[in-house]
């Protein structure tokens, strides 16, 4: 039996059933991640032993009928931005290099709650600001694809990790678009909730407002199953909604008839790969086949929506880094004479560059003086998106787009042009800045055989509309399975 | 050229909640150095503040008590700075949209009343605290303090002498301690004030360069502190030269202050709203609910004191100044059904008590009971008013019940006519000079007489009366 060409759901199932160990299912996963990872350096830490323990526990209680969920005994990753109590919580970056949280993000305890099995901590790109997971201090990450491409970022290792099979599914981060363009850019499928829908306790924050932690998945069924364990109010997070969370897994319902969607003019506009707009058009018109009734329409803002995104998240981001300063935890400059040395080259040596570029982007557009022309016009951009949004969901079910204008990038080539590289998230921001549920799923390839991507977006709290469409057109073309 | 100063001044009172503002750990003071701290309060990596509702609630409470408008949508923000004690990095705090705004506490002056406007009052929470070893060249640091709440009170530039500056003070803090929103214990730190303050010419209606003056410990730093700063301010303009815009450290030992920090190396705070905490919402009934529960505060209670219960204004003053003691006036006037008695007995008796001891009347734990049954007895005429004395003192130091400590000294008065006789005529019998003086007319031979006869009756009895007996017994 080849466990490693299973879904979560199917591996679960056969676990459930005692068809297969626990153990054995672990042990053959380490192994593969062991044999196969040097070709992609999607894991930081791979953590055999705790794994180990925890199936065995695992395997107990589901003997005992303790345990009886879709995903008790499945072995996962998360992205080195969840905090692993006991485990190496590194953001892939120099700072954090041998940080050991003694606490557990709310979604890993309930993720462990269900019966997960963590394999380990997956690659990133620093502090997760970066499309290309090559901003890591661990090394950049490598298209399973492709190995002389990104798997794009920044949970290039939570994708990239889905996509070689060396685990059933992962959690990553998404802030600009960090689970969805990575899952374009690796075939592979991911959600990012609505904000709210699942803690942030235990994410390590970028920019406060616009992460969420969500699914990376071979499939949707995956994800809607990820989803109901980790989404739900969490009085340790503010933000955490206590909004009914529902069970995703009814909404894998086949069938798109009546439901409306609408198709952004704007983003046709912009430059994008030729291959890349044919195959989501392609897939707008599959829905039409399908019975869903699509239109173009007009959605203005979002020609802003790029640098208002890039002055909060970075404004919110050179706030959030700050707590990094070589007093408590983390890497500590040696032999400083004073305080503000300590802290100056602590933080020069400890963080990479895009990281310090966008503290310093973030320092600037809160100064005194910049704060009304920068950061508050940022704001008054991100109400005017949001009330399009709105405006545009009181008309249709879901907004379909591409996720990114190309497919997976070379490597090596993003990172000395960072306007062009922001630029590449244009179809993924909205979601972020106003907070709306968003996915990504494959609609196909291109000519070199990449994936292409196709990104829906739903109303808040409707993530039921995308598991459904994603699930129905993911049944109807057959797009997941085809390989190169 | 004669001088005005202006001075405004900003509060920080820390709130008498029992966990700390964005985690559960404990608020107490004095613990053993970084045990009550969590994830949460010490900043690490993915931990999330989540707003404690006691801390609004208190907050609303203070800015009801002090005249203030209650900010119906209001937030939080980051103030952005590096300091060891800050673990985080940003204080979260509250700039844009403060809880409360525009009130006032109206202060007595030597020239009558006088309003001192109110800006603001805003959350946010306290920082840690650096213990520096210098012998071992090391700074350690103590988190405990961190994430403990705080009001700060932001007054305008309203105060002219140290005199108001006290009395704001005092009303503020009598307020924070009646309303159950800060125990205001300046050596402990929970009750802090900065003082901004210029000077410029009588008349002048331009403000002067103004200085912020910090860690004043008590209300007596603030006023040297004061009065230190106008005269040197004074005395530089005087000289012809210019105050610089500073912040100050007031060193109480030494009776001066120096210059910690200037405006040119003022922080750029980079303050923005604090996007982990929500909005918060407070409602027309959140604000209503509060104000219904809210304990009756110094001024009304002073007005009740003198309007119903009939107690002069000097007296309801000394009365309403601390919150324990208004309290324990008040249950043993209840006690003793008798207002006036049990204030007399408290402003003139047991104050005497406290000033000698030196003792805090906010701290003291005496039972109402007790005061009120030496009053009963005084007033019934069971024993005089000395030995109504002696029982407060034994109750001020020993707790002692006074019926038993009258009972068990044989202090009550007798009232038994006969027994008095008796003694009586002991005492004149053994004292056969004094009698013979009073009788060849000298008056005062006879209070020599009524004092042995108290002594011999250890003070429980009424000595006029013995005075009646006596010279009826000797004419």
């Amino acid at each position: 039996m080849n466990i490693f060409n299973m879904t979560a759901l199917q591996l679960g199932e056969k676990i459930n059933k005692r068809e297969i160990g626990v153990l054995e299912a672990v042990k053959e996963a380490v192994k593969y991640i062991k044999d196969t990872d040097k070709k992609y350096n999607a894991f930081i830490t791979v953590c055999e032993e705790e794994a180990l323990g925890r199936a065995e526990d695992v395997q107990k209680k589901i003997n005992e009928g303790k345990l009886n969920g879709p995903l008790a005994g499945v072995p996962m990753a998360v992205k080195d931005n969840i905090c692993t109590s006991g485990i190496k919580t590194t953001c892939a970056s120099k700072m954090l290099e041998n940080f050991i949280p003694a606490y557990n993000a709310e979604a890993i305890e309930r993720l462990y709650n269900a019966g997960a099995i963590l394999l380990g901590k997956l690659n990133m790109d620093e502090f997760a600001m970066g499309s290309t997971s090559e901003t890591s201090f661990f090394g950049a990450v490598k298209n399973p694809e492709d190995t002389g491409r990104s798997p794009g970022g920044s949970s290039g290792g939570p994708a990239a990790a889905v996509a070689s099979n060396e685990i059933w599914y992962s959690l990553g981060s998404d802030t600009g678009g960090s689970i969805r363009q990575p899952c374009s850019f690796t075939g592979t499928t991911g959600i990012k909730p609505t904000y709210g829908r699942v803690s942030r306790y235990g994410l390590i924050a970028y920019a406060s407002s616009f992460d969420q932690i969500g699914p990376i998945a071979k499939n949707v069924s995956d994800c809607a199953a990820v989803l109901n364990v980790i989404s739900g109010y969490d009085e340790k997070d503010g933000t955490s909604s206590k909004s009914e969370k529902g069970d995703f897994l009814k909404n894998l319902v086949y069938g798109v008839e009546n439901m409306k969607i609408g198709i952004p003019r704007e983003y046709f506009e912009e430059s994008m790969d030729q291959e890349v707009k044919d195959a989501v058009l392609n897939a707008a018109k599959q829905f039409e086949i399908m019975g869903a009734r699509v239109e173009e329409f007009s959605l203005e803002a979002v020609k802003y929506a790029v640098p208002a995104y890039y002055i909060i998240a970075s404004a919110e981001a050179s706030s959030n880094l700050s707590r990094y300063d070589g007093i408590k935890y983390g890497y500590r400059a040696e032999n400083c004479k004073n305080i503000s040395e300590l802290y100056e080259r602590s933080r020069t040596d400890g963080f990479g560059e895009e990281v310090k570029r966008r503290i310093m982007l973030g320092n600037f557009v809160l100064s005194s003086g910049y704060y009304d022309a920068y950061y508050n016009k940022a704001l008054r951009v991100r109400n005017i998106i949001k009330r399009s949004f709105d405006k545009a969901f009181e008309k249709y079910d879901i907004i379909l787009s591409p996720t990114a204008p190309e497919t997976a990038l070379k490597l090596g080539e993003s990172l000395s042009d960072p306007v062009k590289m922001y630029s590449g998230d244009i179809f993924t921001v909205s979601a972020n800045l106003t907070g709306l549920p968003g996915m990504t799923l494959p609609c196909g390839r291109d000519t070199a055989g990449l994936p292409i991507g196709l990104q829906l977006i739903g109303p808040a709290w409707k993530e039921s509309n995308l598991i459904r469409a994603g699930y129905t057109f993911e049944s109807w073309s057959g797009y997941r399975e085809a390989k190169r | 050229m004669n001088y005005e100063t202006v001075i405004g001044l900003e509060v920080h009172a820390e709130l008498a909640t029992e966990s700390k503002i964005f985690c559960g750990c404990t608020t107490k003071f004095g613990g053993e150095p970084n045990t009550q701290c969590c994830p949460v309060c010490t900043g690490m990596p993915g931990s999330l503040p989540v707003l404690n509702k006691r801390v609004v609630c208190l907050a609303i409470a203070a800015g009801i008590a002090t005249n203030c408008e209650i900010t119906r949508h209001c937030r939080f923000d980051r103030k952005n700075y590096f300091y060891p004690d800050l673990p985080k990095a940003y204080q979260i705090s509250q700039l844009y949209m403060p809880v409360c705004q525009n009130g006032y506490l109206e202060i007595d002056t030597a020239d009558g009343k006088k309003k001192i406007g109110i800006k603001e009052i805003h959350m946010e929470e306290d920082a840690g605290k650096l213990i520096h070893h210098d012998g071992e060249n090391c700074t350690l640091i103590d988190y405990n303090r961190c994430g403990v709440p705080l009001l700060e009170i932001v007054s305008h530039p309203d105060f002219r002498s140290a005199e108001e500056v006290i009395s704001y003070l005092e009303k503020l803090k009598n307020i924070l301690i009646y309303a159950g929103i800060s125990d205001c214990k300046m050596q402990e730190g929970s009750l802090r004030a900065d003082v901004n303050l210029s000077v410029r010419k009588k008349g002048c209606l331009k403000m002067g360069t103004r200085t912020e003056m910090k860690n004043l410990n008590s209300f007596k730093a603030i006023s040297r502190a004061i009065e230190y700063e106008s005269g040197r301010q004074i005395e530089l303009i005087e000289a012809g030269k210019k105050v610089r815009q500073e912040t100050r450290r007031w060193d109480d030992a030494k009776g001066e202050s120096s210059a910690m920090r200037s405006k040119e190396e003022v922080h750029d705070y980079r303050y923005f709203p604090e996007p982990d905490i929500p909005p918060v919402e407070i409602s027309e009934q959140w604000i209503e609910n509060i104000k219904g529960n809210l304990p009756e505060l110094p001024d009304a209670k002073k007005k009740r004191y003198v309007e119903e219960l009939g107690i002069s204004s000097y007296d309801a003053d000394i009365l309403i100044r601390s919150k324990n003691i208004a309290k324990l006036f008040e249950e043993t006037a209840g006690y003793c059904k008798s207002p006036k008695d049990a204030a007399n007995w408290i402003t003139v008796e047991l104050m005497k008590i406290l000033n000698e001891e030196g003792a805090d009347p906010e701290t003291i734990n005496i039972d109402f009971e007790h005061i009120g049954k030496i009053i009963k007895m005084v007033n019934g005429g069971k024993i005089n008013r000395n030995i109504g004395k002696q029982a407060l003192s034994k109750v001020f130091f020993e707790k002692r019940d006074p019926e038993a400590f009258v009972r068990e000294n044989g202090l009550s008065m007798l009232s038994d006519r006969e027994e008095i006789e008796k003694i009586v005529d002991k005492v004149i019998s053994d004292n056969p000079g004094p009698v013979h003086d009073y009788k060849n007319g000298k008056e005062k031979a006879v209070g020599y007489l009524v004092g042995q006869t108290m002594k011999a009756m250890k003070g429980a009895a009424d000595p006029s009366e013995i005075n009646t007996i006596l010279k009826e017994k000797l004419n």
